[in-house]
């Protein structure tokens, strides 16, 4: 069942001045309930302020989309409960946390939402489990984490609202390996244990091939592909046409089976690539 | 929605007043703001809008962009024609109670309203052809001679460059906390107004924050590429002013011994 549908979204910028552009045209597409979605494209495609009309943050120039089969712009007035529904974690969330303490900074969706104390405890708490967070760092301020402490903070900030969809914008931009390894790794297993639908905007390549179900390959404003991450990634020159690249492991592979290696093309993960490679290395070391 | 606040917008272009020195241009610009109030009569107003709207069309920028400048003082502009009609002098010739018309009265707000046109039109010619970084540089020059009673010109004039250069960003930001805290369910729009001073706390404070950080990362920036005040600094780009400074000054003073000349010719007209 599918819990986004968008109907020919178009966005333009600036209109009537001389610096009209349109940065999302004509965009169509459906996504399931429970999926994850990885949305790839290079800087300027239109991949930001697309998912920014997916929670009506930004109001499209024409076209609809509809949560649950309902446009979320047919009643104005309650676009706050889209965006509750809707959740939005901007890049470099860190910079939206301005409360006391981390705990009460969580606490402002949910509050927000006109939900009980009791609620608002128990989804903050929640939350901060989900997103990582040690519970003794939840009374101090946000001011005092690490970068990727408060990064967690503010993704905890927007899960606590637990919404339907989660959308998150680039959220291991910035951070060093170990700490984007685990931020991907929590996401996956909010992603289990909630059910609820993801989007994932990344630049990284491999993020989006480890834990997407689908990929949405954005270019000049236009959707260019929605397939599986297989079928995205085994056409390489044509993401290269448009500035993207495939995940480093799949060129590899890749670059090993045009030289005649009995490999299969369009490996996504270094676990698949070892299975290919490994009979690989030991045949040869037989011969 | 934040965006568009034009504030000393510039528009790059290569026209004949884009390339007159930033600091003549500041002076003349005075001298022409002067002698808007020196004309005392409708035959020197006219010949000072004349001349504006000339350098306005050697700009070669847009009219449109023009009036978009007036937009903001249209009130202004309206508010005290309307109060300056009713005080003038003389026959009425539409009275209701104390409130009277006069002839005289439409008169004066029609010369006070030519007036604040061209004032705003001129000024926008300022900003609109000479890049900040221009600016700023023509005032720290044009303040020099400030230095002998201790006023720190170059620091005020890097404050002021600084100052300018961080206006988009720091609006840039603002949409995106607002946004952020939009997503969170942020509700800025309604409400009375401590509700609304209240509701914008959760974009105030995260703007200081990132303010004061960014602040902190060009002072080192700066430190590091050996700033260190204006003393004994040389410049990359020194201004020169040449043949077309010489012709701008010229012309200018034609033009306002033309407007002395209408003043005495034709005397004021009544107040």
């Amino acid at each position: 069942m599918s819990i986004i549908q968008v109907e020919n979204l178009c966005y333009k910028y600036g209109i009537g001045t001389p610096f009209e552009k349109t940065a999302v045209n004509d965009v169509s597409f459906e996504i399931n309930k429970g999926e994850v979605v990885g949305v790839i494209g290079h800087t300027g495609s239109g991949k930001s302020t697309m998912v920014q009309m997916l929670n009506g943050l930004i109001k499209p120039t024409s076209g609809r989309v509809l949560l649950e089969g309902k446009d979320i712009w047919s009643e104005p007035k309650k676009i706050r409960q889209v965006r509750f529904k809707v959740g939005m974690v901007f890049q470099y969330p860190e910079y939206q946390l301005f409360e006391e303490t981390v705990r009460k900074d969580i606490a402002y969706g949910p509050s927000n939402m006109g939900l009980s104390d009791d609620e608002i405890v128990s989804s903050v708490e929640a939350a901060a489990k989900f997103a990582g967070l040690k519970a003794e760092l939840l009374d101090k301020s946000p001011f005092e984490l690490s970068g990727g402490e408060k990064r967690r903070a503010a993704i905890a900030g927007v899960i606590a609202m637990n919404p339907q969809v989660l959308i998150l914008d680039e959220p291991t931009a910035g951070l060093d390996p170990m700490g984007r390894e685990l931020l991907l790794g929590q996401i996956e297993s909010y992603h289990k244990k909630s059910g609820n639908t993801i989007l994932l905007v990344s630049h990284s390549m491999e993020d989006i091939a480890r834990i997407s179900d689908r990929v949405l390959v954005m270019n000049g404003g236009k959707m260019e592909m929605l397939d599986t991450p297989h079928n995205v990634f085994s056409q390489g020159e044509r993401l290269k046409s448009m500035g993207l690249k495939i995940p480093q492991i799949t060129q590899i592979v890749n670059a090993l089976a045009d030289k005649g290696y009995d490999v299969k093309k369009g490996v996504l993960t270094i676990e698949e690539a070892v299975k290919q490679l490994l009979p690989l290395l030991n045949g040869g070391k037989q011969a | 929605m934040i965006k568009d606040i034009t504030l000393g917008q510039f528009f790059p272009g290569n026209s004949v007043i884009h390339k007159i020195d930033p600091r003549v241009k500041i002076l003349l610009i005075i001298a022409y703001i002067v002698f808007l109030f020196v004309a005392n009569n409708f035959v020197s107003l006219g010949f000072m809008a004349l001349v504006t709207v000339a350098i306005v069309l050697l700009t070669k920028i847009p009219v449109k962009m023009y009036f978009k400048g007036l937009k903001a003082i249209m009130f202004i502009i309206l508010f005290t024609s309307v109060l300056n009609m009713f005080y003038g002098s003389g026959e009425p010739i539409w009275q209701w109670g104390f409130l009277k018309i006069t002839l005289n009265g439409i008169s004066n707000a029609v010369f006070i309203s030519i007036r604040i046109v061209a004032l705003i039109f001129i000024s926008c010619v300022l900003t609109y052809t000479t890049s900040p970084t221009d600016l700023t540089d023509a005032l720290e020059r044009l303040m020099k001679p400030l230095t002998v009673i201790h006023i720190k010109v170059h620091e005020i004039a890097m404050m002021m460059t600084i100052a300018l250069r961080f206006v988009p960003t720091l609006l840039e930001e603002t949409d995106k906390i607002m946004s952020a805290q939009k997503a969170r369910g942020a509700n800025m729009d309604s409400g009375g107004l401590i509700k609304r001073v209240k509701a914008m706390m959760p974009v105030l404070v995260p703007l200081l924050v990132s303010a004061f950080n960014r602040a902190y990362e060009l002072a080192v920036a700066m430190e590091c590429r050996c700033y260190r005040g204006g003393g004994g600094r040389t410049r990359m780009k020194v201004l020169k002013a040449g043949t077309k400074d010489a012709v701008a000054v010229a012309v200018s003073v034609f033009v306002l011994a033309g407007v002395i000349v209408c003043n005495v010719m034709f005397g004021a007209i009544a107040r």
